[in-house]
């Protein structure tokens, strides 16, 4: 739980020393409050003191970092249930698993399938983010093998996951000290694994599949011997089962500041189901609800794309909605006698009328107008959306080079600004489109 | 020591309205079932802390016509039937549909408005063919909708269909007709919880019972605005059951129709490599914006293409094990 500055400053040397660079310890508490300032910076903080703060300011959900370098990627730390209510932070890490048991061809091509994936989407590149290996053999020097040619042909962080402490500290070996995930400890290995994952520096998942208690036990143990980068795996294998398992830790660590339970999760899709249409759709269940590391059996791209694109959805920024960047884009190969339409650079907007211009067949150019990402009506409400930005964006993106005609088509909502967008746009022709993208095409039939 | 976990529930105050669509017999109608939908006193599937009476229902899109629009992964999927509503429907019931959502086009095959007697054949045939409730949904153009629903709601009168899109420019057209007739409606916004909770007032002083008004909060497909659309469902289902009445409609999504729309479930040529398959990513498009407004409160999933239908099946039947 945040603490309030005052809550903070009762607990400093109140003596205004300002060795801390603020003139009163009250001032340096409401910075601290703020987060805008390390508790370091004070060096006559008690020991107790730093316990009681370092508690405080820790976040519900632990950030855990997997593999290293540009690599590297991070989950947790989230702060709230529902994204509506902020945002969710930390995206959960794509991951694709293959077994000790495979022939090495077979591992190499899901590995190259998977390391070169990267698709992009309203500008940003999408790509999984780590490869699971399984010692499905039991055997650790098999699995120290497989983990070494794996690791030959991907820098991708790494999920290395047996029963097995010692296959884990064999392959851990050959892992080059990219600070992988090792699955998993259990009550029974708990103790042998922590040293492991100590010695290697790597974070570890707990596994339990008796109920939230012995996972909760399990963790506090693993604290006190250490460990502290923990990921979880609850143990069900059951959608709705999951549902309800991974909205109560969620629930546990953020409303009640749970602590056992304050770490990301790990989910396995394709042991939810037998098939591969159930496959994607567990997944699609732990990117929108609570998954911090997704371990999935299959590969391919025509189900990567989408669940990509999910992902990206779900962790947008509610309060900063994606905007697109302002030109002129084409739809189905325009030509110089094609129409053009223009509307605001606000995501929503350019996603319905482009869906609309894709579904319609007939060619046309959309000139997004820069709009500080607003929608037409609030756009043109707050001025952002007028006949100087319309009249702009066609000179700065050279529409009138691009056609035979002169003629620019308006959103229906804002028909008021033809009169005005016809003085700064001398020699055009301004046509009022329809109101709702929906009409688009039966617009774009009649238009001439 | 060994720790207790206490499991956190939450105490929610308001419950989910149930809606039946379609009338038997005894009902006044000739539905050999009803379906209801609604009902729930917790957010979706978490049976540990409230009750899910009904699950949710897949409903399946027919049209009036060749949907020359459709993807070719669709058509093939549907064959022949496409072609006449009444074989449509009786493929749409075999393949499990709850509902069957008829879609009026609007236009004829020679690109002819469609026409209110036409309409109500339609409807009649589609009747005679299946027994399951309908949802009828116009063409999405107020002046035809209203044209077109009124004669669907008048030939169909007493069987309870849902009529659609119910809006806040055409709503006194469309809940006179379910008045007159005994009919539904599918009251849609877009993508707001003001003003869907305002569709809903202004539907209620019409004197239409919120027993017989399903809520459609416009779907954005994955990658088309689904986040906007999955955030306002939370956000409504939130605030009834924190006791808002005017927000404790079941939901629908049009998840086919919006999904199989988008350039990429219709393309395959000229697009990324990374993009796959078209077939697979078409309907995987579906399924995953399917699944994710399942979990953000969907009552009524409509969807179009047989793999779609069997997999969202199976997953509701798993979500509510």
């Amino acid at each position: 739980m945040a603490m309030s500055g005052l809550q903070i400053y009762k607990l400093l040397p109140k003596t205004n020393c300002k060795d801390c660079g603020f003139p009163t310890c009250l001032a340096f508490a409401m910075k601290l409050a703020a987060k805008q300032v390390e508790l370091d910076a004070c060096p006559h903080v008690s020991d107790e003191a730093k316990e009681a703060l370092s508690a405080a300011s820790a976040p519900p959900i632990r950030l855990i970092k997997i593999g290293s370098g540009d690599q590297e990627f991070q989950v947790g730390n989230e702060t709230v249930m529902f994204r509506h209510e902020k945002t969710f932070y930390n995206q959960p890490g794509l991951t694709i698993r293959v077994k000790d048991t495979e022939d090495a061809g077979s591992i190499a091509a899901k590995l190259d399938a998977v390391s070169n994936y990267c698709v992009e989407r309203v500008g940003i590149d999408m790509t999984f983010n780590a490869i699971a290996i399984e010692n499905t053999s039991g055997d650790a020097s098999t699995f120290a093998d497989a983990v070494e040619a794996v690791r030959a042909k991907t820098k991708l962080p790494l999920v290395l996951m047996s029963a097995d402490p010692d296959a884990l500290k064999a392959a851990l070996a050959k892992e080059g000290g990219h600070k992988p995930l090792l699955y998993a400890a259990t009550t029974e290995n708990w103790e042998v694994m922590a040293e492991v994952a100590k010695a290697g520096a790597a974070s570890l998942v707990v596994h339990s599949s008796n109920g939230l208690d012995e996972l909760a036990d399990l963790t506090s143990k693993l604290n006190d011997a250490g460990v502290e980068n923990l990921v979880l795996d609850p143990g069900s294998r059951d959608l709705a089962q999951s549902l309800a398992q991974l909205t109560q830790i969620r629930r546990l660590a953020l409303k009640q500041n749970f602590k056992p339970l304050g770490y990301p999760l790990i989910t396995f899709p394709g042991e939810v189901a037998d098939t591969e249409e159930g496959e994607i759709i567990a997944a699609t269940q732990y990117i929108a609800k609570y998954a911090g590391v997704i371990v999935m059996d299959r590969f391919d791209p025509a189900v990567a794309y989408p669940l990509l694109t999910l992902r990206l959805n779900i962790y947008t920024d509610p309060q900063k909605p994606i905007s697109v960047d302002p030109g002129i884009y084409e739809f189905n190969n325009p030509t110089a006698d094609s129409p053009l339409l223009t509307t605001t650079n606000f995501s929503l907007t350019y996603f319905s009328v482009a869906g609309e211009l894709d579904g319609a067949g007939t060619p046309a150019w959309l000139l997004i107008c820069e709009a500080e990402g607003m929608s037409v009506l609030t756009a043109w409400a707050a001025g952002k959306f007028d006949a100087e930005t319309i009249a702009k964006a066609v000179k700065t993106y050279g529409a009138g080079d691009k056609l035979n005609h002169k003629k620019i088509t308006l959103p229906g909502h804002v028909a008021v600004l033809s009169g005005e967008l016809e003085e700064e746009l001398p020699g055009w022709e301004i046509q009022v489109g329809p109101r709702e993208a929906v009409d688009i095409p039966a617009y774009l039939k009649n238009w001439s | 020591m060994p720790v207790t976990v206490e499991i956190p529930t939450e105490r929610w105050t308001g419950e989910i309205r149930e809606v039946t669509l379609g009338a038997t017999a005894d009902e006044g109608g000739t539905r050999t079932k009803t379906v209801t939908v609604g009902g729930q006193s917790t957010l979706p599937f978490l049976h540990f802390e409230g009750e899910t009476p009904n699950p949710p229902v897949i409903g399946i899109e027919i049209q009036d016509g060749y949907p020359a629009d459709w993807s070719s992964a669709l058509l093939a999927a549907w064959g022949d039937v496409v072609n006449d509503p009444a074989a449509w429907a009786q493929k749409a019931e075999e393949m499990g549909a709850d509902v069957i959502v008829l879609k009026l086009r609007g236009t004829d095959k020679e690109g002819n408005p469609t026409t209110a007697a036409q309409a109500a054949a339609t409807i009649k045939a589609v009747l005679g063919a299946t027994g399951l409730p309908i949802v009828a949904k116009g063409p999405g153009q107020a002046e035809a909708d209203n044209e077109l629903l009124v004669a669907v709601a008048e030939a169909a009168s007493g069987e309870r269909l849902a009529l659609g899109l119910c809006e806040d420019k055409n709503y006194r057209t469309i809940v006179a007709g379910a008045l007159a007739h005994d009919h539904l409606v599918v009251a849609s916004s877009p993508i707001d919880v003001n003003l869907a909770k305002q569709l809903n007032i202004l539907i209620s002083d019409m004197r239409l019972p919120l027993e017989r008004v399903l809520m459609d909060p416009t779907t954005g497909a994955l990658g088309y605005g689904l986040e906007y659309t999955y955030s306002v469902m939370e956000r409504l289902r939130i605030a009834a059951l924190t006791g808002d009445g005017m927000t404790q409609q079941p939901m629908i999504c049009f998840v086919g129709e919006e999904s199989w729309r988008q350039k990429e479930s219709r393309t395959a040529e000229g697009v990324p490599e990374e993009w796959g398959d078209l077939e697979k990513r078409g309907i995987t498009w579906e399924i995953v914006t399917a699944t994710s407004l399942l979990e953000s409160g969907a009552d009524i999933l409509v969807l179009r293409h047989p793999k779609t239908i069997a997999a969202m099946r199976e997953t509701i039947d798993k979500l509510m094990a």
